[in-house]
């Protein structure tokens, strides 16, 4: 059987149709791989091997029948661990749920069960998804696959990982500020962070609600956007899903891009490493060769995007995680002589350091005195990058820049400065502020030989032109 | 200085978050370089901007209320199952009220 670490979702619909294996032997190597793998990155907080066989008995049963089992019939999924799965384990990365069972599937999980997908396990990730390296997980960070020493990006670093490694085909992440793109970028795969809105949220573990995103990663363009396809819509759950008709993703990987309108937004390329640049600039002549139109443009509100960033999030994630109190969820402190002491022990025992740094600024600029300074400031600025894309989109179709400032970085190398990791997340956030869609492409390695991503934005619920420009780049 | 170590243990309070004095410090050092940093949004003229407190697109009528329908929800036994104290279908926490 050809590994699973290159099977395409294309591979296994041709394989399982022509009797070359089964979803069960898929099921089962894949398993198997995931299991001596997971010891060299830690990408996975557990496999799930009950679940993956069951389901992938279901389909070979529905393909005996001469049923069709569904777009991801016998495909291995992971699911990033602030997903929640009926019956299994989801931790959020964190201590505070360490046993944690949820009693119902998120959404998006019931869908691609539904469409025949084998989750084979929960994937690590930084606490309840703030981080940008998987350092801030309760259960041990993340090593990137491509370079063990180095991290996998986060906050989704554990799907990344797996995705890139070979144990799962494709994955879930979620995006609040970058968390599917930059570690798709680190570890040289695909990341999708679809327009807000497009897919269900039910069952995502809140973190910033007015910017949460599901998405999908994958080793290439195709897949990725098999995995959208099967998700997106709307859901009578997530009352912020939308109506929007979901068109044909597929429909749009033809390689043609001709007349398409890229805009390269100066403001991120000013001061960008050579290393970086060139590859980008590099990937854009090649758009340009398949008949795309270039030009510069501005989006002048870029600088202020981390600081309207980093009070929004952490506004909303204060409110977001008072719900774990010690009453409802697994843990809760020794120490309880009164209500309070329990809420303020379990909390301060429970959370992790980036956690508690978070709950302390967002409530701080919720805080009485401040909130129309930082607060609402910020949300103004919002509208202003909002406008600044929405500008932009009247002069060309997409956008292209880069993901990150650098390439996966050594583990432990910025844990000393909070600030400094924030202003990582640069060219990430100003897309979840705007809620459109964005992705990481990769286009080509440094000279330490570590992955570069390159990022495409489209119009709101325009994943099709996003999608089309990504394949036609993959495919010159 | 835009947050002091007095203010950090209010704002602890609030968020009902127990800190060690150890952390009280250094989380006045990270939030003082962090909020000295998003001072730079006083630099921009928001004069008559909206907030933004939801992303906006254009689309069709909002179909967000949905028919009023009695559906089963979580059973109380699994709703409670993940809880650290529970009994006779309740959650439990430490006595509130004093006899």
């Amino acid at each position: 059987m050809t590994p699973i670490a290159q099977l395409t979702i294309a591979d296994i619909r041709k394989g399982l149709k022509e009797k070359t294996f089964s979803a069960q032997e898929l099921a089962t190597e894949a398993l198997r791989f995931a299991e001596a793998e997971n010891p060299k990155t830690n990408a996975y907080l557990r496999l799930a091997p009950e679940r993956a066989t069951a389901q992938a008995k279901r389909v070979d049963e529905a393909l005996a029948k001469g049923l069709d089992p569904g777009p991801l019939a016998g495909v291995p999924v992971a699911v990033k661990d602030v997903i929640v799965t009926r019956g299994l384990k989801t931790t959020c990365g964190s201590r505070l749920l360490a046993e944690y069972v949820p009693p119902y599937d998120a959404t998006v999980v019931a869908r691609l069960e539904h469409a025949g997908g084998l989750i084979i396990g929960k994937t690590n990730c930084d606490e309840f998804a703030m981080g940008s390296s998987n350092e801030n997980s309760a259960f041990g960070p993340v090593r990137n696959p491509v370079a063990l020493d180095r991290v996998p990006g986060g906050s989704s670093g554990g799907s990344a990982a797996v995705v890139a490694q070979g144990t799962a085909v494709v994955s879930l992440g979620s995006d609040t500020g970058g968390s599917i793109r930059q570690p798709a970028s680190f570890c040289g795969v695909v990341g999708v962070t679809p327009t807000y809105g497009r897919v269900s949220r039910y069952g995502l573990v809140a973190f910033a609600s007015s910017l949460d995103h599901v998405g999908p990663l994958a080793r290439n363009v195709s897949d990725a956007a098999t995995l959208l396809q099967v998700i997106a819509g709307r859901d009578a759950m997530d009352m912020t899903s939308a109506e929007a008709p979901v068109p044909d993703y597929q429909a749009a990987l033809t390689g043609d891009v001709r007349g398409l309108r890229i805009g390269l937004p100066k403001q991120y390329f000013d001061g960008l490493a050579a290393d970086t640049a060139n590859h980008i600039y590099k990937a854009v002549d090649g758009l340009k060769r398949s008949g795309c139109e270039v030009k510069e443009v501005s989006l002048p509100n870029t600088e202020y995007a981390i600081s309207a960033y980093y009070i929004i999030c952490t506004a909303e994630a204060s409110s977001n995680l008072a719900r774990y109190d010690g009453v409802r969820y697994t843990t809760r402190s020794s120490e309880t002589p009164t209500l309070i002491d329990m809420y303020r022990n379990t909390r301060g025992e429970g959370f992790g350091t980036e956690c508690k740094r978070r709950i302390m600024l967002g409530t701080y600029v919720l805080s009485h005195g401040y909130y129309d300074a930082y607060y609402l400031k910020a949300q103004r600025v919002r509208a202003l990058i909002t406008q600044d894309f929405h500008r932009a989109f009247e002069e060309v179709d997409a956008l292209i820049t880069p993901v990150s400032p650098f390439p996966a970085f050594r583990l432990g190398e910025k844990l000393a400065d909070p600030l400094e990791m924030y202003l990582s997340d640069i060219y990430t956030i100003t897309g979840d502020l705007a809620g459109i869609p964005c992705m990481s492409v990769p286009c080509g390695t440094t000279a330490e030989g570590l992955p570069v991503g390159m990022q495409i934005l489209t119009k709101h619920f325009d994943e099709s032109g996003m999608f089309r420009i990504a394949y036609a780049h993959e495919h010159p | 200085m835009k947050i002091t170590e007095k203010e950090v243990r209010y704002v602890a309070d609030l968020a009902n978050l127990r800190l060690t004095d150890e952390e009280i410090v250094r989380m006045a050092h990270d939030l003082d370089e962090i909020l000295t940093h998003m001072d730079k949004l006083n630099e921009l003229d928001t004069t008559g901007v909206e907030p933004m407190a939801q992303v906006l697109y254009p689309a069709g009528e909002t179909a967000a209320l949905r028919a009023d329908m009695v559906k089963p929800g979580t059973p109380n036994a699994e709703a409670i199952a993940s809880a650290p104290t529970a009994g006779q279908g309740y959650f439990k926490v430490p006595r509130v009220i004093e006899r």
